[in-house]
């Protein structure tokens, strides 16, 4: 479904990712994490398609297809979907129109009819409850004056109004209350099924513990220096994260040795994948 | 024939037939009104109110005598069968046949300038205005202002629906010199609306001049929906003097006009005045508008909220220059004043002068003013959820604009300049209602 080999992606002249390599194939939740600055969000803005992150070379392919040659909103409406870490609040555009120009961006380009306010409203509504929003928020800027909670909840009831193929959390527990937190989670584990895949992108692993997955990468100097199972994240909460920079810095060390010596921890995410 | 002396003459030959003529008061006003102007000319760059705004093109172009012409699809079409008092204006001249002022309480007197000054010019002397204020310009309106709007309200009188004031230019090549005079007494209260259309009448010159004085808590909603054609020139005052405890609210909207330029003074004569200055324009092409406003705080507990908003497309230029005087004493002022503008294109240009003095201590005053382009974020953000970059841009361009709307009160009017505001930015026809 998606399948990242050897990205390398800059911002602002700085090299951010280095190399990164991971397969994610339909129905499987894979959890990114990793200290700050290891690149954890510059890879969900990559696959997002934000202009101002560079790809320098390396390939995405997503359904076969080519994804940095597609335009953001084509990204978007093919199934691929970000929950921003920080989302965006936009003055004057009701949540309401916002929902429903996105619901129907993404409707055109499955082949089906639009919907209209009524039945746009009816939807909206029962799915606002599951993810515990007011219907206020529906008449309200998009965003604005919203606390973290409710700007998570928001993004959490678009990922589930437009349905995607792939979404993708970025640090969605960031700022959150244990209870917001469980709310998000279940919204999320609502939307889990065989065909729909999560890449969970967190710093800390208490979210994992409500949204279960099958692979933990750690991601350190903009690459995955180790992939394991649900275990590998416990073992990062009980060490920190000081030896993966370490871990880091010597698979950085070796990587003069040779093109195989260089990538090791990216190379394991493809097995795990193949042998799940 | 300079441009000034063409004025000088004009004057020369319709002054004595102007409605009020038998007034000596008012002949010798007009009189020493066009001799400032004759003295003065034209404002110019020069002059540091001026300095972003040039009236050259103006001055080159030649506005001739007027012809009668026909008004009333226009107006109608403007009129959209919206109830309320319409007072209707062909190239300054009123329409009778064309307005419709039935119905008024009693205590409310609303009719054409040029009877009121036929009939009771000495009611209107303290009222009319002094040709030392504001710019040349001004005094040339007063020298040659042959119509325009006279409202009266009375002690307590509140008009349960709006005054529209509709100024057509017809024709054109015609100049078109319009003056209102508002008395509000005692807490009465009115919504007064200004229309300036255009029906492709090309390079058409109107130079209005609005008054309002508001006695004691007296409030006063005045809206000015300028939506003139493109070749036009559009020169406006508004100058009020408000007592203790009253209210005013301005809402300027200037979307049309080669040329606009709004001056907007507001003096606080007594204590716990309010006012608001809220104003939205929208300019493209090679099109200029610019806002001057003027607040002064001379009593304590004042408020005063400005917010202007500018969309600026093509080359155009939106000047905003705001000054707050918060004179000794004025303690427990409360000025807010925000400028913000939308440039949709690298040639467009937007200045900002924001003027604050101030003279008392114990006093909020806030201000800032911002010139920026889309929100990248936002942007993405949007096109991120699959919406496709262009409609993202039309809808971030219509919510920026909208913003102003949402400090309208009725609804009936928020719906007006929606629809306004549709048909000027980019795409705004297709977005259905987005706030």
């Amino acid at each position: 479904m998606l399948s990242i080999k050897d990205l390398h992606a800059s911002v602002e002249g700085k090299s951010i990712l280095r190399g990164l390599s991971l397969d994610v194939r339909p129905g499987e939740v894979h959890a990114i994490m990793g200290p700050n600055g290891s690149g954890k969000s510059t890879l969900s803005q990559v696959l997002a398609g934000r202009e101002n992150y560079i790809v320098e070379s390396g390939t995405v392919t997503w359904d076969g297809q080519n994804l940095l040659d597609m335009p953001i909103e084509e990204r978007a409406r093919s199934g691929l979907f970000l929950a921003f870490q920080y989302p965006i609040e936009i003055p004057g555009v009701s949540n309401a129109y916002f929902l429903r120009a996105a619901v129907n961006a993404a409707r055109r380009h499955r082949g089906q009819p639009e919907l209209d306010a009524m039945d746009f409203l009816k939807r909206v509504k029962a799915e606002m409850k599951a993810v515990g929003m007011r219907e206020e928020f529906l008449y309200r800027s998009v965003n604005e004056g919203f606390s973290g909670g409710e700007k998570k909840r928001n993004e959490v009831l678009q990922m589930t109004l437009l349905e995607p193929k792939l979404a993708i959390l970025d640090e969605t527990d960031s700022g959150l209350d244990i209870d917001a937190l469980k709310v998000v989670a279940d919204g999320v584990n609502r939307l889990r099924s065989p065909e729909r895949s999560l890449i969970v992108i967190t710093h800390y692993q208490r979210l994992l513990d409500y949204i279960v997955p099958d692979y933990v990468h750690v991601l350190s100097g903009g690459r995955i220096v180790r992939s394991g199972g649900r275990e590998l994240a416990l073992e990062l909460e009980e060490r920190g994260y000081g030896w993966v920079k370490e871990l880091a810095a010597e698979q950085n060390g070796s990587a003069g040795k040779g093109p195989d010596a260089a990538r090791p921890g990216a190379a394991q995410p493809a097995e795990k994948g193949a042998a799940a | 024939m300079s441009s000034t002396q063409h004025w000088v003459s004009e004057f020369n030959a319709r002054g004595a037939q102007l409605p009020g003529s038998q007034a000596p008061w008012l002949a010798s006003l007009r009189r020493r009104a066009i001799e400032r102007f004759a003295d003065e000319g034209w404002p110019t760059p020069k002059q540091e109110a001026w300095r972003h705004t040039s009236l050259a093109a103006l001055e080159q172009q030649a506005f001739g005598p007027l012809a009668q012409v026909q008004a009333g699809d226009l107006a109608r079409k403007v009129r959209r069968g919206e109830a309320g008092y319409w007072l209707v204006f062909v190239d300054g001249h009123h329409a009778p046949e064309l307005s419709e002022v039935g119905g008024l309480p009693a205590g409310a007197q609303l009719l054409p300038l040029s009877e009121a000054l036929a009939g009771q010019a000495e009611q209107l002397e303290s009222l009319f205005g002094n040709e030392a204020d504001g710019a040349s310009t001004a005094a040339l309106n007063l020298a040659l202002a042959s119509d325009g709007a006279y409202l009266r309200l009375a002690r307590g009188v509140v008009l349960d629906a709006p005054v529209h004031l509709l100024f057509i230019a017809a024709s054109a090549g015609t100049a078109s010199f319009t003056r209102n005079l508002v008395q509000a007494e005692e807490g009465a209260q009115a919504t007064i609306i200004e229309h300036f259309v255009g029906q492709g009448s090309g390079a058409s010159f109107s130079n209005s001049a609005t008054r309002i004085r508001q006695a004691n808590d007296a409030r006063i909603t005045h809206v000015k929906l300028q939506m003139e054609d493109e070749q036009a020139f559009h020169l406006g005052a508004l100058d009020v003097e408000q007592s203790k405890g009253s209210v005013f609210n301005s809402h300027s909207m200037s979307f049309g006009a080669r040329l606009a330029r709004h001056d907007i003074v507001t003096n606080f004569n007594g204590d716990h005045c309010e006012t608001l200055l809220n104003g939205l324009y929208y300019v493209n092409g090679r099109r200029h508008v610019d806002h001057h406003t003027q607040i002064n705080h001379l009593h304590p507990h004042g408020i005063s909220h400005e917010y202007y908003r500018g969309v600026l497309d093509d080359t155009s230029r939106g000047v905003f220059a705001g000054r707050i005087l918060v004179a000794p004493g004025a303690d427990k002022t409360d000025a807010i004043q925000r400028s913000d503008s939308l440039l949709l294109s690298r040639l467009a240009k937007a200045d900002a002068r924001p003027e604050l003095e101030i003279y008392a201590d114990d006093v909020k005053c806030a201000h800032g003013a911002t010139v920026g382009q889309i929100d990248e974020n936002s942007l993405f953000y949007l096109r991120s959820r699959g919406l496709d970059e262009a409609y993202a841009r039309h809808i971030l361009t219509y919510a920026f604009a909208a913003q102003a709307i949402s400090r309208v009160e009725d609804p009936a009017l928020r719906t007006r300049i929606e629809a306004a505001i549709r048909t000027l930015v980019p795409g705004g026809a297709e977005l259905g209602e987005v706030a």
